[in-house]
C-alpha cells in the first residue's frame, strides 16, 4: 500500500455537480508546517477552504494498549513522549491520577516541587506553540526569542534530574530527585530574565501589523462551541470558558497562591496567543511565590505506605528498608492496587489532560485511557478553518498547539 | 473532584428510573442502560447543564475479576458553571455492541467514538461519520481489546522490503 | 616515469574527489515523526549549528536531499511513505536513523510500531539515545562523512555490492500465534512475520 494508493475520501467531502470546479490539495503526513506528522485534504475554491478532513493514526503507536503491560511506575517513561513538548506535565497528570487511584496523600514538599515544575512546563509548552505560530506566519526572530528561553528550562531540567528532554521525573508518591541549591538557583535566575524576554516578545507580536493581520479573525471558535466541542485548557478560555482546574478543583499546592486565569472572548488566533502570553505571566507569578516557600521534609511518602523505593541507606542498615525494597522490586510482589477505576485528571499546558484507570489488584493497569486535548482540540480544525485562505491553515494549526504524539499516542 | 450534586442525581432517577449509584474518590458514577442513555443525555445536558463533554471511552472487561459484562463504555460529563462531575457507564455484551451516538448532544463526541470504534469495534447508531480513525482503514482487528496481543498478529511487519539496488 | 607537475596540482582519485565534494554537502531531509524530531531542530538551530559540517540545508522536498534523517518512531500507517520518499530522493543518498525508535522500535513494542526502519529501507548510520543529544547526531553526521570518504566511488559501485542488499535485523522477531478470529482477509490481516 503506497499513498497514492490510499484513496483520498472524496466520499466524504459534499460531492455534486456543482462543485466540481472545486479542487483537491493533499497537505502532509510529512510537510514541514505541520510540525508533525498528520494529513489534511482539502477541498478549495481558488484560494478559499472549502472543506478540510483531517486523517489522522500517522503515529499511533499504541500508548494505551503498552499501558496495560507496564507498572505504574515505569509507564512514566511513556507518558514523557506523549506531548514531549511539556514531558513533565504528563508525568505529573499520570502520577496524579494513579495516587488518586492508590489513594496516597503526597507530602507537601512534593506537592510544592510538582506544582513548580508543571508550571516551568506551562511556559516551555506555550513559548513552543506561540514561538511556532510567529515562525509559521512569518515571525522568525520571534520563535528565536523563544526557543532560547526553551534551552535554559531544558538546562533547568538537566540539572534538575539528568535529562535534557524526556524526564521521567514523578515516582508513585514522590520524585526522582530533590531539589539542590543549584536547581533553585537556576529557577530564581530564570525568574528574574524571563519578564524581560517576554515583554520583547510581546513587543515585538502584539502590535506587528503582519502578524495581527494573520491572526485576528482567524479561526473563530465561540464560546457555545468550545463547550459543544469539548474544548479546554487555553483554547477554551480565549474563547470565554473561565474553567481552568488549577482554581475549578485545586490539586497539588495551586490552592496557596495568588494568580489570575487570563479569558478572552474573541476566541480567535490572536486572542489564543494573548491568552497564551498572559498565562506565561501568571505561571511566572505562581513560580515566584512557591520558589521561596517549598516546605522542608521529605518528597517521598513514608516508608509505611510501601510505595516508594526507600533510599540505599535505608536498605543497608535497616529491616523495613530491605523487605520494602524486596516487595517493590520483586516482579511478582509490587503494590497492591484497588479493584475500582477512577479519573483523575490535571491543568496541562494545553488542556485537561485526564487519565482513566482501572485497577485490577496488581501494580499494572488493567486500562490506561489518556484523555488527550491535542486529540479533541484537532477535531474541531475542519470547523475552524472552513472559509479562510488556504495561508490561514498554518495559523490555525499552530494556534491550536497539535502535537501529534499526544494526537495519536 | 467535585461530587455531583443530590439534585442531579435526583433529576437523573427521574428520567431513567433506577440507578447503579457508587462513588470512589469523589467520583460519582451512575449505571446506565443502554436504551436509557438517550433519555440520560437530555436530562443532563438540558436539564442540569452539564455542557462539557469531557471523555468518551471503553474498558475491555474480558479478564477482569467479578466482571459481569464484556465492556463498559464511559462517559466523562462536567457542568462548567457548578463544577460538577458525573460518570456515566453503559455495558455491553457481545454479540450487539450498538449504543447510541452522543454526539447530537455533544458534537466533541465524534472523534472520541471513533477511536471507541476503532480501538474496541463498538456502534454508535447515528454517527456521522463512523469510520476508523487511528488504524489503517485497511486494519481488521480492534487492538485494545483484550485479546488482541500488545505486539499484534504480524501486520506491523508485513510490508515491502526496498533494497538499496530498487531504489 | 616521473612527471613534474607545476604548482598548485594536486593528484588524487576520481573516486576520492566525488567522496570528497559529497560528503561535505550532504543535504538533509529531516523526516522528523517524534520527539527526536525537536531535537534535530535543535542541532539546525544557533547553539549546536550543524553548518559547521556542511549539513544545513534542510530540504523539505526529497528530490532535493541526499541524505534522509528518521527522526521518531514510523508507524505501520507512516512506513509506506517513509518508502515513497526514500524513492523519490535522488542518488547518491544515505540514511540515518536517529534514535531508539527509528532504530529498533524502542519502547514501543507494540502492535503498530515498526521495529526499526533498517527492515524496510537500507539504513546507514544509527544513533542511540532516547532522544540523542544534539552533539550525538553531529556525530553520526561526522562518521558518515568518513564512510563516504572511506568507500565513495564515483559510480557508486559501492551501493552494488551484496552486503548492501541485505535486510538487517535489528531484532528478531519471534514469530506470533495463530489469529484470533475477528476481521477478513485484506492486506492488514494477520500473517506470520517473513522469515
Amino acid at each position: 500500500m503506497s499513498l497514492a494508493d490510499s484513496k483520498i475520501r472524496t466520499q466524504d467531502i459534499a460531492h455534486d455537480e456543482q462543485q466540481d470546479y472545486l479542487w483537491t490539495l493533499n497537505f502532509g503526513p510529512q510537510h514541514p508546517a505541520t510540525h508533525t506528522t498528520l494529513r489534511i485534504v482539502m477541498k478549495l475554491e481558488g484560494e478559499r477552504v472549502v472543506d478540510a478532513m483531517p486523517d489522522i493514526g500517522y503515529l499511533h503507536s499504541g500508548f494505551e494498549k503498552i499501558g496495560e503491560s507496564l507498572d505504574y511506575n515505569q509507564y512514566v517513561t511513556v507518558t514523557d513522549r506523549m506531548n514531549y513538548i511539556s514531558p513533565t506535565a504528563n508525568n505529573i497528570a499520570w502520577h496524579g491520577a494513579v495516587e488518586k487511584l492508590l489513594g496516597i496523600e503526597i507530602t507537601p514538599r512534593c506537592k510544592y516541587i510538582r506544582t513548580i515544575i508543571a508550571e516551568l512546563q506551562r511556559i516551555s509548552d506555550h513559548l513552543l506553540c506561540n514561538g511556532a505560530v510567529g515562525l509559521d506566519s512569518g515571525a522568525f526572530t520571534f520563535f528565536l526569542y523563544a526557543f532560547n528561553k526553551r534551552e535554559d528550562i531544558y538546562d533547568i531540567m538537566e540539572t534538575l534530574c539528568g535529562a535534557r528532554f524526556t524526564h521521567s521525573y514523578t515516582r508513585t508518591g514522590g520524585l526522582s530527585q530533590d531539589f539542590t541549591p543549584l536547581v533553585v538557583e537556576k529557577i530564581r535566575n530564570f525568574c528574574k530574565t524571563f519578564p524581560k524576554v517576554l515583554d520583547d516578545m510581546e513587543r515585538l507580536l502584539n502590535r506587528n501589523r503582519i502578524f495581527v493581520d494573520r491572526t485576528k479573525g482567524v479561526g473563530i471558535l465561540t464560546r457555545e462551541e468550545a463547550l459543544s466541542r469539548s474544548a479546554t485548557g487555553p483554547i477554551a478560555r480565549a474563547s470565554g470558558v473561565t474553567r481552568d482546574l488549577r482554581k475549578d478543583e485545586p490539586y497539588l499546592a495551586y490552592s496557596d497562591f495568588d494568580f489570575t486565569v487570563p479569558c478572552m472572548k474573541q476566541g480567535d488566533c490572536f486572542a489564543r496567543y494573548l491568552v497564551r502570553q498572559a498565562e506565561m505571566r501568571e505561571s511566572l507569578k505562581i513560580i515566584q511565590q512557591a520558589i521561596e516557600n517549598v516546605p522542608a521534609g521529605p518528597i517521598n511518602v513514608s516508608l509505611d505506605e510501601r510505595m516508594t523505593l526507600p533510599s540505599k541507606k535505608m536498605v543497608y542498615m535497616t529491616i523495613e528498608g530491605t523487605i520494602n525494597h524486596f516487595e517493590l522490586a520483586m516482579t511478582n510482589r509490587g503494590f497492591e492496587t484497588p479493584h475500582e477505576e477512577s479519573y483523575g485528571a490535571v491543568e496541562a499546558p494545553n488542556g485537561e489532560l485526564g487519565f482513566y484507570l482501572v485497577g485490577d489488584g496488581t501494580d499494572v493497569a488493567y486500562r490506561a485511557r489518556c484523555r488527550p486535548p491535542s486529540y479533541i482540540h484537532f477535531a474541531m480544525f475542519p470547523h475552524l478553518i472552513r472559509g479562510h485562505t488556504l495561508s490561514d491553515v498554518v495559523a490555525v494549526l499552530g494556534s491550536l498547539n497539535i502535537i501529534a504524539a499526544e494526537l495519536d499516542r | 473532584m467535585p461530587v455531583a450534586s443530590a439534585e442531579t442525581l435526583r433529576a437523573l432517577e427521574l428520567s431513567i428510573g433506577s440507578l447503579g449509584q457508587s462513588e470512589f474518590r469523589g467520583q460519582t458514577r451512575v449505571v446506565v442502560a443502554r436504551e436509557q442513555l438517550a433519555a440520560a443525555f437530555t436530562t443532563l445536558r438540558d436539564a442540569r447543564g452539564f455542557d462539557l463533554l469531557v471523555d468518551v471511552t471503553c474498558v475491555d472487561y474480558l479478564n477482569y475479576r467479578d466482571a459481569e459484562h464484556r465492556f463498559g463504555l464511559v462517559y466523562q460529563l462536567a457542568n462548567v458553571t457548578t463544577n460538577e462531575r458525573i460518570t456515566l457507564r453503559v455495558y455491553l455484551d457481545e454479540p450487539d455492541l450498538t449504543v447510541t451516538s452522543a454526539t447530537g448532544w455533544w458534537e466533541g463526541a465524534n472523534w472520541m467514538e471513533r477511536e471507541v470504534w476503532d480501538m474496541f469495534g463498538i456502534t454508535f447508531a447515528g454517527h456521522p461519520d463512523h469510520r476508523r480513525i487511528l488504524c489503517p482503514d485497511e486494519f481488521t482487528a480492534h487492538p485494545l481489546r483484550k485479546d488482541y496481543p500488545l505486539q499484534g498478529r504480524g501486520e506491523r511487519h508485513n510490508f515491502p522490503v526496498l533494497t538499496r539496488n530498487q531504489a | 616515469m616521473a612527471v613534474d607537475l607545476p604548482e598548485n596540482v594536486v593528484v588524487s582519485k576520481l573516486d576520492e574527489l566525488a567522496s570528497w565534494c559529497r560528503k561535505n554537502s550532504l543535504w538533509p531531509m529531516p523526516f522528523a515523526t517524534a520527539c527526536c524530531g525537536i531535537e534535530l531542530m535543535a542541532t539546525g538551530a544557533s547553539k549546536h549549528d550543524i553548518a559547521r559540517f556542511g549539513a544545513e540545508v534542510f530540504r523539505f522536498s526529497p528530490r532535493q536531499c541526499d541524505l534522509m534523517i528518521v527522526a521518531g518512531r514510523v508507524v505501520m500507517k507512516m512506513l509506506p511513505v517513509l518508502q515513497r520518499i526514500w524513492q523519490q530522493m535522488n542518488e547518491p543518498k544515505w540514511c540515518i536513523s536517529m534514535g531508539a525508535c527509528a532504530s529498533t522500535g524502542g519502547v514501543f513494542d507494540t502492535y503498530s510500531v515498526v521495529q526499526g526502519i533498517d527492515r524496510f529501507i537500507p539504513v546507514d548510520m544509527y544513533i542511540p539515545g532516547c532522544p540523542p543529544r544534539p552533539e550525538q547526531l553531529i556525530q553520526a553526521v561526522i562518521d558518515l562523512q568518513d564512510k563516504i570518504q572511506r568507500e565513495g566511488t564515483m559510480s557508486g559501485r559501492e551501493f552494488d555490492t551484496a552486503e548492501r542488499q541485505q535486510r538487517k535485523r535489528a531484532l528478531i522477531e519471534l514469530p506470533v500465534g495463530p489469529a484470533v478470529g475477528m476481521g477478513t482477509a485484506g492486506p492488514f490481516t494477520a500473517s506470520l512475520p517473513r522469515t
